[in-house]
Order: C-alpha cells, then sequence, then structure tokens
C-alpha cells in the first residue's frame, strides 16, 4: 500500500489552494504606499549609435517624476556576469560593459535607453512618447557566422570581434580524438540547430524598490529564482549596497525555467531610482516587453561528428559549436555552452575519446542564457540524434547500438571530467521497451498506413547533471558563486517547526515536498511543518533554485540542520526522562528509552527548550533552532529513456504525438505525483521545442515573434497522454537522501525522441530525410518530403 | 521585403513624371497619407495613418528623392516613425518607359519594418507592402489616367470612354 504520509507519500500541493483560489502574492500584487510607475523606453533597432537623447518635452509631461537615461548611471556598476569561461588558450572570455541604461550605443531590440518614473504607468508611457531619441541605425550583427566574419559589424567596438571566447574541452584530448576519427571504421556527421527559445513563463517579470530613509535601506521585490544572489550581484556590482542594507524578496512566482535565475537591469534601476526620488518604483513587464528583455534560451549551431569501430563500439565524439551570447553576457551565460554542455557529450555512453569546441558569439540579439535544461538539452539532441542517424546508415537497431554502447559500471569516470556516481541505463531501457509497447508498432504502424498517414517510432536516452556542485570545483571552472545551499530549522515551543530555506519555489512544490523529509525524519505530522523561502532578511543564505538543485542540495541542508535538532533534541529528552542520551530513541514523535515503556512526546521536548523549568541549563542553551549548511561532493546524474511515437500528414506535413513513454531514474523519490508533474511540464516544454517553438529574427535583427500570435506555444491538445515511470531507481551515493533531481529531465531527453521519430516516419515513406531542424513545423516537414 | 512590379499607365511619359514628383498626387495616392507637404527638391514631409494587423499608428517621417533622372528614373525613400509602434522604412525605385499606348511604369520597392511592428506584424508584413504598393499605383494610375469604369467591360470599352470619368486629380495632373 502507497504511503499516505512522510517520504514517498503523494499529498496533494499545498500551496496550489492559494494559487487556484486567487490568493497567491506575486510581486504585481505588491503595492507600497506612494509608489511610481516605471516604463523603459528600448531601443526598437537591433543595433545604433545613440546620438541624442532629448527628455525636455517629457519632462513636462503630466505625472512625471523624473526620467532617467544612462547618464544617471555613469560611474554606477554595470551588471555583472555570474562566470568567468577560459578559453582553449589560456585566456578569459571577453567580457564588455552591460550598463543598465544604454550609453553610447543601442545593442539589440528591446536594449532600454531611457526610463520614466511617474504618478501612473498612464502617464509614463505617455512621457516615453515624448521623448526625441536621434539613434542612427548601424547595420546589425545577426547570423553567427557571419557576426565571426571579417568586417562583421562589432557589437562591442572595444573587444575587437564578436567571439566571446573560443573553448575546447577537453583540450588535451584534441590530438587523441582527431587519430581515433581518422582511423574509425565509420564516421557519422550530422549538422543541426538548435533553435533559440523564449522562456515564457506565465507570470511576466516584476520589480519593486523601495527606499526607507530612517535606516538607509533598500527593499527590492521582484520574480526572482534566487533572492540572495540577486542581492549579492546588485549590491556589491552594481548599486554598492552592502548586504545589511538591502533586502531582496521573491514572494510567489509564476514560472521561472532558468530565466528568472539572472539579475536584470529593470531589478536595479527601481532599486537605484527608489533611493533617488525617495520613493518606491513599480515596473510591470507586459508579454511584448518579455520577449524582447527576458534572457532567451538555447541557438547553438553544432556539426558532431561520432566515430565507431568495426564492431559498432563508439570510439569518438568530436563535435563544433556556435553559442549565440546575445549583445551582452547574461549572469550565467557563459556557463551554458561549456561546463553545463560539454560535460554531458559522454551521454550514457562509454565513448572513450571527446572533444568539444564551442566559439561563443556576441549578436545584436536579446541575450541568451540558462533555459529549463541550460546546455544539457544542446548536449542530448546532437549526440541522440547522431546515433539515431548512425543506426541507420549501419543498419542496425537503435535501441540496440545504445544499448551495446552503455555505460554498464559506476563510479564512470567520462573523459569529460565528470564521474557517473551510479545509475542502469539498461534498467530504464527495459523499462521503456515495456511502457512504449514496441511489440505492437507494426500493427499501429499498419492502422496508420491504412488511413493515408505515416507513423514513426523514435528512442532515445539521456544524461544530465544537477545540483551543480562542489564550491571549490566550480570556483576552478570558473564560477563566481559558491554552489551550496542553507537552511534553518525553528522548533518553536509547542512543536511546529518553520523550515527556513534558500531553495526558491516558482512552481515545484517545495512547500509541500520539502515538509515530507522533515516530518519523515521526525515522525511528526506534516501540517505541524511549514517552509519560509524567498526573503533574504530572513534566510541566512541561499543560491536559489535552478539546475534541479533543490531537493538535492535544499533538501539535503534541511536534513542535515534537523539531524542537529534531533541530537539537541535527544538531549532534552534524555534529561526529561533521566536517562542516558545514548539509549534514546525517537520515533514516531515519541522520545523513549530503549528497552522500556518511558517515553515523552516532542511536544514536552519543545516546550521545554523554550520553558526551561527542568532544563540542563548548565550544559545545554535553552531553545531549539539549528542552521546547516550544505556543499555537495559532486554532481548528481538522473538519466533515462524516452520514446515518442508519432503520426505524420503527408498531405500537409503535421505530424501529431500518439504516445510519448518516459522512463526515468532520479534516485529516491520524495513526492512521485510532485515528480510526475515536473516530468509532464518538461516533455510539454521538449515537445513545443521539438515541433513548435522557435524565436526568429530578420537579418536586420528585428524580433519577429514577440506575441503568441507568432510564438507558437504548445498547447493542450499538441500533446499527448503521458506515461511516465521513475521505478527504476539508483539511489545517488553522495547525498543523505539519496535524490538526484527531477525539474529538468522531460526538456532534456523528449526532443530527440520527437525528431528521430520524425526522421522514422519520413524514412518508412520512402523519403531519404536524415534530419530535420527543429521546429517540424508542418511547413518544414512537408518542404522536407518534397526535396 | 522586396516586390518588382510594373503597369503601363496611359498618358505621356513628361505627366506621368510631374505627377510622381507632385506632393498632392502623392497624398492622394499614399493609402491613409493624411498630410503631404514639400517639394521634389527638398523632399516630403508626410504623416500616414496605417493599420498594420494588431497594430495602429501614426507614422511621420521624411521623403527623399534621389537619383533622379527626369523623366526617366527617379528613387523616392523615406522613414515613418510611429512611436510606440515602431517604424516602417523603405524605398521605391521607379523607372519609366515610353510606350505606343502611354507609359511604362517599373517599380522596385524594398520596405522595412522594426520595433513592435516587427514583433507583432512580421508575419503579415510582406502581404501588407504588397498591398500598400498595389494600391499606391492604382490609385496613381487612376489620379494619372482617370478611374477604370467597373462598368465597362474589356471589349465594350472603346478607347475614349474612360476619359468621361476624368477624375479631380485627373484635372490636377493634366
Amino acid at each position: 500500500m502507497p504511503k499516505d504520509h512522510g517520504i514517498g507519500a503523494s499529498p496533494k500541493r499545498r500551496e496550489d489552494v492559494r494559487f487556484l483560489t486567487g490568493a497567491g502574492q506575486y510581486t504585481d500584487d505588491i503595492n507600497v504606499y506612494g509608489q511610481t510607475y516605471c516604463y523603459f523606453l528600448r531601443s526598437d533597432v537591433a543595433h545604433g549609435k545613440i546620438n541624442r537623447i532629448d527628455t525636455s518635452d517629457a519632462e513636462k509631461m503630466p505625472g512625471v517624476v523624473r526620467i532617467f537615461t544612462g547618464k544617471d548611471f555613469e560611474g554606477v556598476g554595470g551588471l555583472p556576469c555570474g562566470w568567468q569561461v577560459t578559453d582553449r588558450f589560456g585566456q578569459p572570455m571577453k567580457e564588455p560593459g552591460h550598463p543598465v541604461l544604454a550609453q553610447g550605443k543601442v545593442r539589440h531590440v528591446g536594449d532600454p535607453i531611457a526610463a520614466v518614473v511617474a504618478d501612473s504607468l498612464e502617464e509614463a508611457r505617455n512621457a516615453a512618447e515624448a521623448i526625441v531619441l536621434d539613434i542612427e541605425e548601424l547595420p546589425a550583427a545577426v547570423d553567427m557566422k557571419a557576426a565571426l566574419g571579417d568586417g562583421a559589424p562589432l557589437v562591442h567596438d572595444d573587444i575587437g570581434s564578436n567571439l566571446c571566447y573560443d573553448w575546447g574541452f577537453v583540450e588535451d584530448n584534441k590530438g587523441a580524438v582527431d587519430e581515433a576519427i581518422k582511423n574509425a571504421a565509420h564516421v557519422t556527421t550530422l549538422e543541426l540547430v538548435n533553435q533559440r527559445l523564449v522562456a515564457n513563463p506565465m507570470e511576466p517579470r516584476v520589480a519593486v524598490g523601495d527606499y526607507s530613509r530612517a535606516n538607509d535601506e533598500s527593499t527590492l521585490y521582484t520574480t526572482s529564482q534566487n533572492p540572495h544572489v540577486i542581492r549579492l550581484l546588485m549590491g556589491a556590482f552594481v548599486l554598492g549596497i552592502p548586504e545589511h542594507k538591502l533586502r531582496v524578496v521573491a514572494p510567489d512566482v509564476g514560472g521561472g525555467f532558468g530565466t528568472k535565475i539572472f539579475h536584470y537591469a529593470e531589478e536595479a534601476f527601481v532599486t537605484f531610482a527608489a533611493r533617488k526620488i525617495n520613493r518606491p518604483v513599480k515596473w510591470t513587464a507586459s508579454r511584448s516587453e518579455a520577449f524582447m528583455s527576458d534572457a532567451h534560451g538555447r541557438d547553438h549551431v553544432t556539426k558532431i561528428e561520432l566515430a565507431l569501430d568495426k564492431d559498432n563500439n563508439f570510439v569518438a565524439i568530436r563535435t563544433e559549436t556556435l553559442a549565440n551570447m546575445g549583445a551582452y553576457l547574461s549572469t550565467f551565460a557563459p556557463s551554458v555552452p561549456t561546463w553545463l554542455h560539454g560535460t554531458l557529450m559522454a551521454g550514457n555512453y562509454k565513448t572513450p575519446n571527446i572533444y568539444v569546441n564551442v566559439k561563443a558569439v556576441f549578436t545584436n540579439t536579446v541575450p541568451v542564457d540558462a533555459y529549463r535544461g541550460a546546455g544539457r538539452p544542446e548536449a542530448t539532441f546532437q549526440l541522440e540524434r547522431v546515433i539515431d542517424k548512425a543506426a541507420r546508415e549501419l543498419g542496425v537497431d537503435p535501441i540496440a547500438l545504445r544499448r551495446q554502447n552503455f555505460v554498464t559500471e559506476f563510479p564512470y569516470q567520462t573523459p569529460v571530467a565528470v564521474v557517473y556516481d551510479t545509475g542502469d541505463y539498461n534498467a530504464t531501457m527495459n523499462k521503456l521497451e515495456e511502457m512504449a509497447d514496441i511489440k505492437g508498432f507494426a500493427a499501429r504502424r499498419k492502422a496508420s498506413e491504412a488511413k493515408g498517414k505515416l507513423r514513426g517510432f523514435g528512442v532515445n536516452c539521456y544524461i544530465e547533471a544537477c545540483g551543480i556542485a562542489p564550491s571549490n570545483l566550480v570556483g576552478q571552472l570558473g564560477a563566481r558563486a559558491g554552489l551550496y545551499e542553507s537552511a534553518t530549522v525553528r522548533v518553536n515551543a509547542t512543536g511546529t517547526i518553520s523550515v527556513y530555506t534558500g531553495s526558491h519555489s516558482h512552481g515545484q512544490g517545495h512547500e509541500t515536498a520539502f515538509p515530507q523529509v522533515v516530518a519523515e525524519m521526525l515522525g511528526i505530522d506534516e501540517s505541524m511543518i511549514d517552509i519560509v523561502h524567498g526573503d533574504t532578511s530572513k534566510i541566512p543564505m541561499g543560491m536559489g533554485t535552478y539546475g534541479s538543485r533543490s531537493l538535492a542540495v535544499g533538501g539535503s541542508a534541511m536534513v542535515r540542520a534537523t539531524e542537529k535538532i534531533i541530537n539537541k533534541a535527544k538531549k532534552i529528552a534524555s534529561h526529561l526522562l533521566e536517562a542516558s542520551e545514548a539509549d534514546i530513541e525517537l520515533k514516531d514523535g515519541k522520545f523513549s528509552v530503549a528497552g522500556t515503556d518511558k517515553s515523552v512526546a516532542w511536544g514536552d521536548v519543545t516546550l521545554a527548550a523554550y520553558v526551561p523549568h527542568n532544563y540542563p541549563l548548565e550544559d545545554l542553551e535553552p531553545g531549539l533552532e539549528e542552521t546547516a549548511f550544505y556543499d555537495p561532493s559532486n554532481f548528481t546524474y538522473p538519466a533515462g529513456a524516452y520514446a515518442c511515437e508519432v503520426e505524420l500528414d503527408p498531405e500537409t506535413g503535421k505530424v501529431t504525438i500518439e504516445r510519448f513513454a518516459a522512463a526515468d531514474d532520479f534516485g529516491n523519490i520524495v513526492n512521485p505525483m510532485i515528480v510526475s508533474g515536473q516530468v509532464h511540464g518538461g516533455l510539454a516544454q521538449g515537445i513545443g521545442q521539438a515541433l513548435l517553438e522557435s524565436c526568429a529574427y530578420d537579418e536586420n535583427g528585428q524580433l519577429l515573434s514577440a506575441s503568441y500570435m507568432d510564438y507558437a506555444m504548445p498547447r493542450a491538445d499538441d500533446v499527448p497522454f503521458y506515461s511516465v515511470d521513475h521505478s527504476c531507481a539508483t539511489p545517488c551515493t553522495h547525498n543523505p537522501l539519496g535524490v538526484k533531481g527531477c525539474g529538468e529531465a522531460g526538456a532534456i531527453g523528449s526532443p530527440p525522441a520527437v525528431i528521430n521519430a520524425v526522421i522514422d516516419a519520413l524514412q518508412s515513406g520512402g523519403h531519404k530525410v536524415e534530419h530535420i531542424n527543429m521546429p517540424a513545423s508542418p511547413q518544414r516537414v512537408w518542404a522536407a518530403m518534397h526535396g | 521585403m522586396q516586390m518588382s512590379d510594373s503597369r503601363e499607365i496611359k498618358a505621356p511619359q513628361s505627366v506621368v513624371w510631374s505627377a510622381i514628383l507632385d506632393p498632392e498626387v502623392l497624398k492622394a495616392c499614399v493609402p491613409g497619407c493624411t498630410e503631404m507637404a514639400g517639394s521634389a527638391e527638398e523632399g516630403f514631409e508626410a504623416t500616414v495613418v496605417q493599420k498594420v494587423g494588431p497594430v495602429k499608428a501614426t507614422f511621420k517621417g521624411q521623403v527623399t528623392l534621389s537619383d533622379m533622372d527626369e523623366p526617366n528614373l527617379v528613387t523616392l525613400s523615406g522613414e515613418g516613425k510611429g512611436g510606440a509602434a515602431g517604424f516602417a522604412k523603405g524605398g521605391a525605385t521607379v523607372r519609366l518607359e515610353p510606350t505606343e499606348a502611354g507609359t511604362m511604369l517599373h517599380y522596385d520597392v524594398e520596405a522595412k519594418v522594426g520595433g513592435k511592428l516587427a514583433q507583432l506584424g512580421s508575419r503579415i508584413i510582406d502581404g501588407f507592402a504588397k498591398k500598400m504598393a498595389d494600391q499606391f499605383f492604382e490609385n496613381f494610375q487612376q489620379a494619372v489616367e482617370g478611374p477604370a469604369d467597373p462598368d465597362a467591360a474589356p471589349e465594350a470599352g472603346a478607347e475614349g470612354d474612360g476619359t468621361k470619368k476624368k477624375s479631380w486629380l485627373k484635372r490636377i495632373v493634366s
């Protein structure tokens, strides 16, 4: 019988009650007395020289409090980059400045030029229309290859080219890889595009800046996945406000998907402006604004070669990638195509020689940074596509080819630095074959063909690295932050508990899952435990939520803090029970003396901690509150196998997904329902990328897809009923919960399965199509069918 | 986007040439034009109200004439700023050739849009620009020749019939 509480149970998400009844408290719900509204005047050209900004008429418009331009930010820091990549030649990446408001030049459509602060939003917008701009449009660098060519327009004149870095990984392996490819029995080559995406969380970004003259303290309310990181970056690098004078609050946040990790100009602006005008300043992005100011995702162009020996064993992988950085370096942008991508190029396979080359390129487009999966979907897509192509070229079964090359012994040292601690890729593949009903496929294909349709089956594996760590290693790799997490467990006198976590919940269900962990350890009811997050004034420190790290890192910190609570509570119990501490056992919320029927309840101990009338005061402080910081010793490595079955209408090129199966190994599971929900969401985004979504620019750098009329988000009828399973668990070996993380897997693992299935369908219809770039829209599929 | 087309206008080349440089004619022919001032030498100041898909805006801008080779060739180029709606810019190279019936007008049009127009209207902009150009040259042809008579079937349409329906514009240009 499934558990009804604690780890492994699936209680309904408690936060959904407020989300579904309109009681959520989002940043836009926060209104501070006397607040003003801010409107950003943004560039409508991709690249231009600012000759003049005349705000004199606009300043006289009704309601205008003040208008800011780049001039107001001279002497103020720019937006910092949180990761420094070192190139193949040992040189640091090029790191151009990123002003809060444009100075001298505008570099992408949406680059903020001026900000109008007024008594109402309407007045701010009207005044922005009255600002006279003289911007001389310059030729734009849009296509990455062209941007690296001679004479290309320079996004940043001072760095002399559009190359941010040329990264080789592992550089020392290059010779051996080249040699192995030269001598291989077979080499399969594939060139592909991993297109630019927009994250599109349901809640657009919002920022409210407030300033208290009474204590010289600034507060920023913002739609962030990691308020402490914003406090550090904005306080220390942009505005020069010390941590104890700066509070950052990220209340309920309506989805992030990576795009709310980063520190944005608008956050720095409202905090800065609130101090200048001594009134709160509020900014709420419109959806159009979100499209041109939220960091975008993906945007890689890759050539991958897979070399095999005569027995079809993988012997080498070589890749060349151009990765778009956009016009400025967003907070963690440089790490995505490098350490979050190159380190995963081994996939689930024992390939002895791997070399990854990545050139990061500046273009006159919106900055690109982490989006659900961040680097790992790009690695998975190219690897799993080239394996499928190789299987076709060699005339072997794609599943058998994968199985033959699986890593089967753990720990496994890859040739790309990381060490997989545990896994069982055959187990998830076995499970997948059963879920996908491969045996029934031939009959289903026949039925489709009888209707004049083509049917295709595609499979792929994936591995990802979550809970990026440890801090001392990532420091060597260029991270400018630690990657631990903190937790404080505060037990109240009556036994209820508040857990303060640096992890941030923006849809993941932390408020439900985390209490399950603490309740399991203490043997008390989950309803006695609340989770507090998203406020730097309440939580000691936090690195936030991204990279599927919350349970593996934040949850582990909670376990450590709870262990400290149990230790101290046992001391108090041993005093109350007049027994030796070593004999005290905690079970079902009761402390008892081993081998006796003497016990005290959880509430008796917690009360004694705060009303210490009968208490060992000479040996033990009163109170029951503990903090722990947890810094993982390795990444976690969730892995799995996915299968997709599509039906393709040869008349129109339209692809519909008929079946989708996902067999994941996430290690131990705290709340299976939430995990399934995370996989469902990830799959929808992966299928969105495979079939629908594309962020398009024209050759002048104009953004062409800035509304849902042009940017096709997946809708309910675009996705099938999924079949998901996470029973093939190999617990993580190095964190106390044995958990691996599940937030990104769906988005990482699904695009290659879909495209492999589309190619299979086309091939079954006699179309010699080897590859199709995403999104596999009807137009593209039809064009591919007709040469 | 780029497009090229040509149409024959039943009027002498000199008449067509002066019409294309006349701000009054241009104002009447540019769809949505509410103001047009200036001269061929100095350039024109224009105001155009247009709705592109979901974006409606008033575009103000300068039109300049260049590469002028009277009465054969002229390039009109301009940029209209529509405030929050973004901008449109483009050019048309117009080449005139005498024919038996009058003048052959060839045009190559290039148009670009930016800002909100591109973001929200890109999928319809090509069609829109083509419609604008067609409408302009249709209006222009009518202005110079007089409007086509919808009742007059081609086989019945005697050469002279059209002249009876000369518009006020025709009167301006002739």
